[in-house]
């Protein structure tokens, strides 16, 4: 109770500093405006332009939720400029690039655990891996498969997906082998065998772990999906809404697609988060 | 088909070397030759596989040919390196991490801030902020401070949430030792509480590093100078010589795993202490 | 012999209820207690007895809700502004990043002791606790006993009449704890401080003190206060002896009037 009157406080500072920098950053265009048409506007006035320009620098929050509103209630689905349509295609490569990163970040975990030479062999490219900006890749992934005929959904999965797997596989790593030398050892008095004890003993000690880097897997898959889309000529999804935003000057768009965005990834990552409380509950990690 | 067929060959063998490595005793050098093997299996693979099948320089690039553009366009790399590197994702590196360090201890003296922020930050790091890039464009042009920027607002918070994490890292006995000195909120702050919240705040200094240079590169996708590492990989892409593209991308890794490697030395002689650095 | 019976720490009618989740719970009752000046005071007593949060009150770590308490004449609070006493807790909570010898000078620091008396200070308690050649040494290249004497050193350290140790030997184990009792007896003879010393072990609490205070739980309260006969020097066979094992059943005899209450 205490955190949620804090974390509003914060918010609702965050929207005054909103609408006050859109004042601001709004105010130079309503005097040039004024200035050129040969009329003086009062103060009033210019916080009033302001608020409600069509391309403003920074459009004020209530001009993002109206835009958000018009593009997702009061439009069809099917329409090109739905936002409920873009961010479906933005989510379906989204989903699919975190459901193949994570298989694969769980596979590649459970052969490392389990063998030596895997481990010693490819930890250090994954570990050195995430220092390299692999999202600078994006565009060449795109228009290679372009190239071999495979376009649509599956370029972006791919980006997503190799955006997400390195999370899992850290993760998992560090999970599968979080039970501790007693516990194995006594999976080992019973004459165990390696996939009894991964079953068993490894697979649900590593639960708690890897819900958390499923969360930031998700977070990057959606990332991996928006970038998928820049460069294929910002066709559909929530990338190339704000590629197209960027290119006609439409701040508002880019706004309303960047908001989505955030809400799409906060319900998605929010979602996992549900999903974790209750397998953890269930299984008596939780209280 | 030879050439693949040796490659193939090479990669059984290295493999089985690996094997036969990782049975024996771990000695620090076979610690370093196992993963270097594996690497350099991966490029004769790879080299291999596209000059045995005949695969088109359009689709993959062998290592040799990357190699060879990398070594004749030294100076071009170097212009988009400087370009994306020193002025957007250094400059803004280090505007975003100071920033996010002096809001961090500005708000540590009042909980409820921090207990607001926390959250929100935590949420903040978790959004797809890359996407704000386009805005920032807008606002500060194509040259470097718009991919500055970019890089500030995404690794403000990640910092943040660390510092601020960092700062309740001291244990309550150490804090009761401070008040039974009766120690003002300063002296616990920079005798304590600071060098207790260094691998929080190394954490997040090293997470920054990757996301400095994604900032700076994707930045330049919604437009840029007609130099710098991003600019260079779509133009490149767009006319399929995907050899230069390979080749930025080498940059990028090194430059990448060098930044990460220096702060993570930097960490080690800062927090040698730690367990984990022991 | 007047300044030897001053009173040091006076508690009057002291008591303290925690409000928690599940209700309140009184950590102590109607303490009354006065501690002199040069005065070795052990606190017994099983978990919850409030031997723990006594100590934290004399130390301004904890506020008492009723009645009264004094240390030095002044109120806590005032005594911790002072710097009235040097307090050992638990775990010796020696800071990783700074050396032996960094760790005894941060009290030093904090107080702004001169630069030559703080290395002059570290090396007298390091010498003190005999760790004189690990001053260079970090925590945690040494055994947890060292490390515990190092954490008294740093109490030590400053101008404090008064010590306040909380189970500080708790986590260490038969033989060194014999050790460190013996040494901190001769430290205890060679400083004249007052000491204030927490333990649940009967056998240390009859060893070290002159005044032992048996406490019993819910609510927090002093059962039984035993001045001992033992003489000041005590060699650690005097364990063996007859007049020791008296003193040991009476303080058991207090815990153990202690449980029948409940």
């Amino acid at each position: 109770m205490k955190n949620l009157i804090s974390v509003l406080t914060v918010v609702f500072a965050i929207i005054i500093i909103w609408y006050g920098a859109a004042y601001m950053m709004n105010k130079q265009w309503t005097l040039d405006q004024a200035e050129r048409a040969g009329t003086t506007v009062t103060a009033s006035e210019v916080f009033k332009d302001t608020m409600a320009q069509e391309r403003p620098q920074l459009p004020a929050p209530h001009q993002v939720i109206t835009e958000i509103w018009k593009t997702t209630i009061e439009k069809k689905i099917t329409s090109k400029r739905s936002l409920i349509y873009h961010g479906g295609i933005t989510l379906s490569s989204t989903a699919l690039g975190f459901l193949m990163g994570s298989l694969l970040g769980i596979t590649l975990a459970i052969s490392i655990v389990h063998s030596r030479t895997m481990d010693l062999s490819v930890m250090p490219w994954i570990i050195a891996s995430q220092t390299i900006p692999i999202l600078a890749i994006a565009p060449m992934i795109i228009v290679v498969l372009n190239a071999v005929g495979i376009s649509g959904l599956i370029p972006k999965a791919m980006i997503s997906m190799y955006l997400s797997f390195f999370p899992v596989a850290v993760g998992m790593v560090k999970g599968l082998r979080a039970p501790d030398t007693m516990q194995l050892d006594l999976m080992k008095t019973y004459r165990a065998s390696p996939w009894q004890t991964l079953i068993k003993l490894r697979l649900p000690s590593s639960m708690p772990y890897l819900f958390t880097s499923l969360k930031i897997a998700m977070a990057a898959s959606l990332v991996g999906a928006i970038i998928g889309e820049l460069p294929t000529g910002a066709v559909a999804g929530l990338g190339a809404r704000l590629l197209a935003g960027s290119y006609y000057g439409q701040t508002i768009q880019i706004w309303s697609a960047l908001i989505s965005a955030a809400v799409l990834a906060a319900v998605l990552v929010m979602l996992i988060g549900a999903i974790q409380n209750i397998t953890l509950k269930r299984m008596g990690m939780l209280r | 088909m030879i050439w693949a067929f040796m490659a193939i060959l090479f990669w059984l063998g290295a493999w089985a070397l690996n094997v036969y490595l990782s049975r024996g005793k771990l000695t620090k050098r076979n610690k370093f030759i196992i993963p270097f093997l594996f690497g350099v299996t991966i490029l004769v693979l790879w080299e291999g596989l596209v000059v045995g099948l005949n695969v088109s320089p359009i689709i993959l690039p062998p290592p040799s040919a990357v190699a060879a553009k990398f070594a004749s366009s030294l100076p071009i790399l170097w212009e988009d390196f400087v370009q994306t590197f020193v002025k957007g994702a250094l400059s803004g590196y280090i505007i975003g991490c100071g920033s996010a360090f002096i809001l961090a201890i500005l708000i540590d003296r009042s909980p409820f801030l921090q207990r607001g922020l926390l959250p929100v930050g935590n949420f903040v790091a978790a959004l797809p902020v890359i996407g704000i890039a386009p805005i920032l464009v807008m606002w500060f042009g194509f040259d470097w401070q718009s991919k500055a920027a970019v890089v500030v607002v995404m690794v403000f918070f990640p910092m943040l949430v660390n510092t601020v994490q960092g700062l309740t890292e001291s244990d309550h006995m150490q804090r009761d030792l401070m008040k039974t000195y009766s120690a003002s909120y300063w002296q616990s702050l920079l005798k304590l509480r600071l060098p207790a919240a260094m691998p929080f705040i190394f954490n997040g200094l090293k997470i920054s590093t990757t996301l400095a240079l994604i900032g700076a590169i994707v930045a330049e996708f919604f437009g840029s100078p007609i130099k710098g590492m991003g600019f260079r990989i779509t133009t490149e892409v767009g006319r399929l010589a995907l050899d230069m593209v390979w080749a930025e991308i080498v940059v990028a890794a090194l430059a990448g795993s060098a930044f990460y490697g220096i702060m993570a030395l930097i960490e080690k002689v800062v927090t040698f202490w730690h367990p984990s650095q022991r | 012999m007047e300044q030897n019976s001053q009173a040091v720490i006076a508690a009057k009618n002291l008591n303290l209820v925690f409000e928690t989740n599940d209700g309140s719970v009184h950590a102590l009752k109607d303490v009354d207690l006065t501690i002199k000046k040069g005065e070795f005071v052990s606190f017994i007593g099983p978990s919850g007895c409030g031997k723990t949060t006594f100590l934290r009150v004399i130390a301004d770590l904890e506020q008492p809700t009723g009645g009264s308490i004094s240390v030095n004449g002044m109120t806590p609070h005032e005594a911790r502004e002072a710097r009235a006493y040097g307090y050992v807790f638990q775990a010796s909570g020696l800071y990783p990043w700074r050396t032996i010898a960094g760790n005894i000078k941060l009290p030093l620091e904090i107080m702004d002791y001169s630069k030559e008396e703080q290395d002059k200070r570290v090396q007298q308690v390091l010498e003190l606790v005999e760790l004189d050649s690990f001053g260079n040494k970090y925590p945690w290249q040494l055994s947890g006993g060292m490390q515990q004497r190092a954490s008294i050193a740093r109490a030590l350290s400053f101008d404090a009449d008064i010590l306040l140790m909380d189970e500080p030997f708790g986590a260490l184990d038969e033989i060194v704890r014999d050790h460190l009792n013996e040494q901190l007896l001769a430290l205890w003879a060679r400083t004249e401080k007052t000491i204030g010393f927490v333990t649940h072990s009967i056998p240390e609490a009859v060893y070290l003190s002159t005044k032992i205070v048996v406490m019993s739980p819910r609510p927090g309260r002093i059962a039984d206060v035993i001045e001992s006969t033992l003489p000041k020097e005590r060699p650690l066979d005097i364990r063996d002896s007859k007049e020791f094992l008296e003193i040991a059943a009476r303080v058991r005899d207090g815990l153990r009037a202690g449980h029948l209450d409940d």
